[in-house]
């Protein structure tokens, strides 16, 4: 009983924690493409790697300010979605997937190569970039407080605090922005294009913005990510995560502004709990070595994610609170 | 797709095993290979049963040989302590092969005299070695030696040495593209799990080849017929059920990605993180052909996927079934109207796609060896040759794989090889800006 109630905190606090924040924060600029726009953005990914790498590389190598580094981290980020974008968002829906998951994977690629050890550090990763940031926390870093069953170092909780005001911040915007003008030409453009067309509107302009804007909230989740590990790592930014902040985005609800709140906080609970409890299960004997394995737990999470976007995808597109007339099902 | 370093660097340690000529490698990396060609050595049995015969005492070892001009005699080994105090000096025998018995375990600098060796050949790194010997011992020492039969005067025969790994990689692509092409074509789906199919063919065949112990080409057949039952599974237990329930392209292409997820890291699960060659053909000496080198798998390779992509055309171009093919692709619509059972030739089309990349999953284990996310990584590359020829078309997919191939082998010449796939993404952003369509796509599909 202890060890499930132990299980159900340290999932909770994965849920609570910057895990969720960096989920949350991906969903939410895939929300901007996918929800709103109807734009099929595969390698968000690889904007957060920009933000994380932005702060890393501007800190450590280049000896600049950390505030200069988040700067670095979007400009970085709003120059890619511009690159990816302007051969793809005349084309249909299914182009744009495949070029950002194309430049997610090569961009990771690039920045794990020797070629790159330079300034990426390679398959190495950077670490200690985060001091600037850390050294800001109101609560004693080296103090440890005790949540709800679990600790958490004064410096985490400072970054998972800011955090979460990132994503009430950034939901506060996407809220804001599809209730005006702009929100509805780009609702409009997810549901019919040539009749946006037709009414005279930019349509390529619009979801370029649109593009923009979702790749920079990723961009953030990136730097929250690195700045809490303290480290930036290229293999870290799996083309896997992109998945699961897809999942996020469709269990909490697409076209919903805390849609992607929601969905990180339950589907990092659920991952977690697993997690845990099947370590625990095997710890115990329950569940035969033969049969799983410690080290293959960590890959289930993903088998879990996969299984879930099937299932959702089937059975429920709207998730928790969405409004299935509002979520894009079919492209042109 | 990561780790294309992982994999260089998973492979390395094979380079210490003294397997000799060995073209572990493959494709890509082949040729560096070939050319530097590493002199390695130190009995690979030493190294993989340690300590059975040597037991007594530390011992340094190694065998000088490039694979042109075979062993090399008479170059000359200074062994010193780590002090720098000088243990012994030898001469490599007739088989190139040199020992040095050490008085104990520890660390020591091994020298090779540049001067001694024969004129053709040169040291392509440095000409010292400093290794830790452990207790009870014999540490095989390697130098990397180039025969300077090519590669410093000739940048063409390089380029066509790369042109012809290229081709065998486009091949190899361009098998696994036409399901994907002709799936897509079909059915609308952009399947993000035809990866997959690649990776469980080649798994199915590592498994019947090396657990079972049943030949390589038996064990290919055998995951040919695997992986079209594994296409027809998934038509017949997920996407013709989901057509049914008029699910949306974008949902469904969401829903393969949940099956590429599913799948990816169930097998590694169950298969592990690993790479493991075939039980066979993997010890080929690289043949000379003048302009070129290869092994007599990777010339295997190109013949088969030649014959199977010919046969593949005639099958579209001559028979029924294959008529019927392009005409669903065409216009569903219209085949359905004129008596075509479009359900039935879907079901066909995933049967063939399914095996015909588990045939393309095989051929690349056997250049690449059996990982767990080959097929991911390759699903990128498929994407950019279908892209390049045509989203939908068969023919396009045959074109722009191999063009792609070509093209991210060929890249090395300018760029480092281990960022080689960007070069093959980014060439997939260039054509989307030129030439959205396609080389033989048709410009209405392009939204």
């Amino acid at each position: 009983m202890g060890e499930l109630l132990n299980a159900i905190a340290i999932a909770g606090k994965s849920a609570l924690g910057f895990q969720a924040v960096f989920y949350a924060l991906l969903a939410i600029g895939l929300n901007m493409h996918f929800g709103y726009t109807g734009l099929l953005n595969f390698g968000q990914i690889a904007f957060a790697m920009l933000g994380g790498f932005g702060i890393a590389v501007s800190v450590t190598n280049w000896g600049l300010p950390f505030w200069l580094g988040v700067v670095i981290g979007v400009a970085a980020s709003v120059v890619l979605s511009l690159l990816l974008g302007l051969p793809t968002l005349r084309l249909r829906a299914d182009y744009l997937a495949i070029v950002t998951i194309a430049a997610a994977e090569g961009l990771r690629l690039l920045f794990r190569s020797v070629s790159a050890t330079p300034i990426t550090n390679g398959t190495q990763g950077i670490s200690a970039f985060n001091g600037g940031f850390v050294r800001l926390s109101p609560w004693d870093t080296n103090r440890r407080f005790r949540l709800l069953g679990t600790t958490w170092g004064g410096g985490e909780l400072w970054v998972t605090a800011v955090g979460w005001l990132l994503v009430a911040i950034f939901c506060l915007l996407v809220w804001l922005l599809v209730r005006s003008p702009w929100g509805r030409v780009v609702k409009a453009i997810r549901e019919d294009e040539d009749a946006v067309r037709a009414l005279g509107k930019n349509v390529y302009a619009y979801k370029m913005q649109s593009l923009v804007l979702g790749g920079v909230i990723g961009a953030f989740g990136g730097m929250v990510y690195a700045v809490a590990t303290g480290s930036a790592n290229p293999d870290q930014y799996q083309n896997a995560n992109t998945f699961l902040a897809y999942a996020v985005l469709i269990l909490g609800g697409a076209a919903r502004v805390l849609g992607p709140v929601v969905g990180a906080i339950v589907l990092l609970f659920i991952l977690q709990f697993t997690d845990t409890g099947l370590r625990l299960l095997i710890d115990n004997g329950i569940i035969p070595e033969g049969l799983l394995s410690s080290t293959d737990v960590a890959q289930l999470r993903f088998v879990l994610v996969g299984i879930g976007l099937m299932l959702l995808l089937v059975f429920r597109p709207q998730g928790i609170f969405g409004d299935r007339r509002e979520v894009m099902l079919d492209a042109r | 797709m990561t780790h294309a370093g992982n994999r260089l660097r998973r492979r390395d340690p094979g380079a210490l095993t003294g397997i000799v000529g060995r073209s572990r490698s493959g494709p890509r990396r082949g040729y560096l290979v070939r050319m530097l060609l590493v002199a390695v050595f130190g009995l690979g049995l030493a190294m993989l049963v340690p300590g059975i015969a040597q037991a007594e005492g530390e011992q340094l070892a190694g065998t000088l040989q490039t694979s042109r001009s075979g062993p090399i005699p008479d170059v000359d080994i200074t062994v010193e302590t780590g002090d720098g105090d000088e243990v012994d000096s030898v001469s490599s025998d007739d088989q190139g092969h040199w020992e040095v018995d050490l008085p104990g375990p520890g660390q020591y600098v091994v020298t090779l005299d540049p001067d001694s060796l024969p004129d053709d050949v040169r040291l392509t790194g440095a000409d010292t070695r400093t290794v830790t010997v452990d207790p009870g011992r014999r540490q095989p020492v390697n130098f990397s030696l180039d025969d300077g039969s090519r590669g410093a005067g000739g940048g063409n025969v390089k380029a066509i040495q790369l042109l012809v790994d290229g081709l065998r990689f486009g091949l190899l692509i361009a098998i696994c593209a036409v399901g994907l092409s002709l799936i897509f074509g079909t059915t609308g789906l952009t399947n993000f799990a035809h990866g997959e199919l690649v990776t469980i063919g080649a798994i199915i065949a590592w498994y019947i080849n090396v657990q079972a112990g049943v030949p390589l080409i038996l064990a290919t057949v055998l995951a040919m017929v695997a992986g079209a039952a594994v296409g027809a599974l998934s038509e017949l237990g997920l996407w013709r059920p989901l057509r049914r329930r008029g699910t949306g392209l974008v949902a469904a292409l969401v829903i393969s990605i949940g099956l590429s997820l599913l799948l990816r890291y169930l097998i590694q699960i169950i298969y592990g993180g690993f790479s493991n060659p075939y039980g066979a053909y993997q010890s080929q000496r690289a043949v000379d052909y003048g302009l070129f080198t290869l092994t007599n798998r990777a010339l295997a390779s190109i013949v088969i996927s030649l014959v199977v992509l010919v046969l593949v055309a005639l099958m579209l171009q001559r028979t029924r079934i294959g008529k019927a093919m392009r005409a669903v692709s065409d216009n569903r619509d219209l085949a359905a109207s004129s008596g075509i059972n479009v359900n039935q030739v879907i079901l066909v089309v995933w049967m063939m796609g399914g095996a015909l990349a588990a045939l393309g999953g095989v051929l690349l284990g056997l250049s690449d060896q059996v990982q767990w996310d080959m097929g991911f990584r390759l699903l990128l590359l498929m994407f950019a040759g279908v892209t390049l020829g045509g989203l939908g078309t068969a023919y396009g997919a045959l074109v722009g794989s191999v063009i792609v191939g070509v093209f991210v082998q060929v890249s090395t010449l300018v760029i480092p090889s281990d960022v080689k796939y960007v070069g093959g993404l980014l060439l997939l952003i260039v054509i989307l800006v030129i030439r959205p369509q396609g080389i033989l796509g048709s410009r209405a599909r392009i939204g």
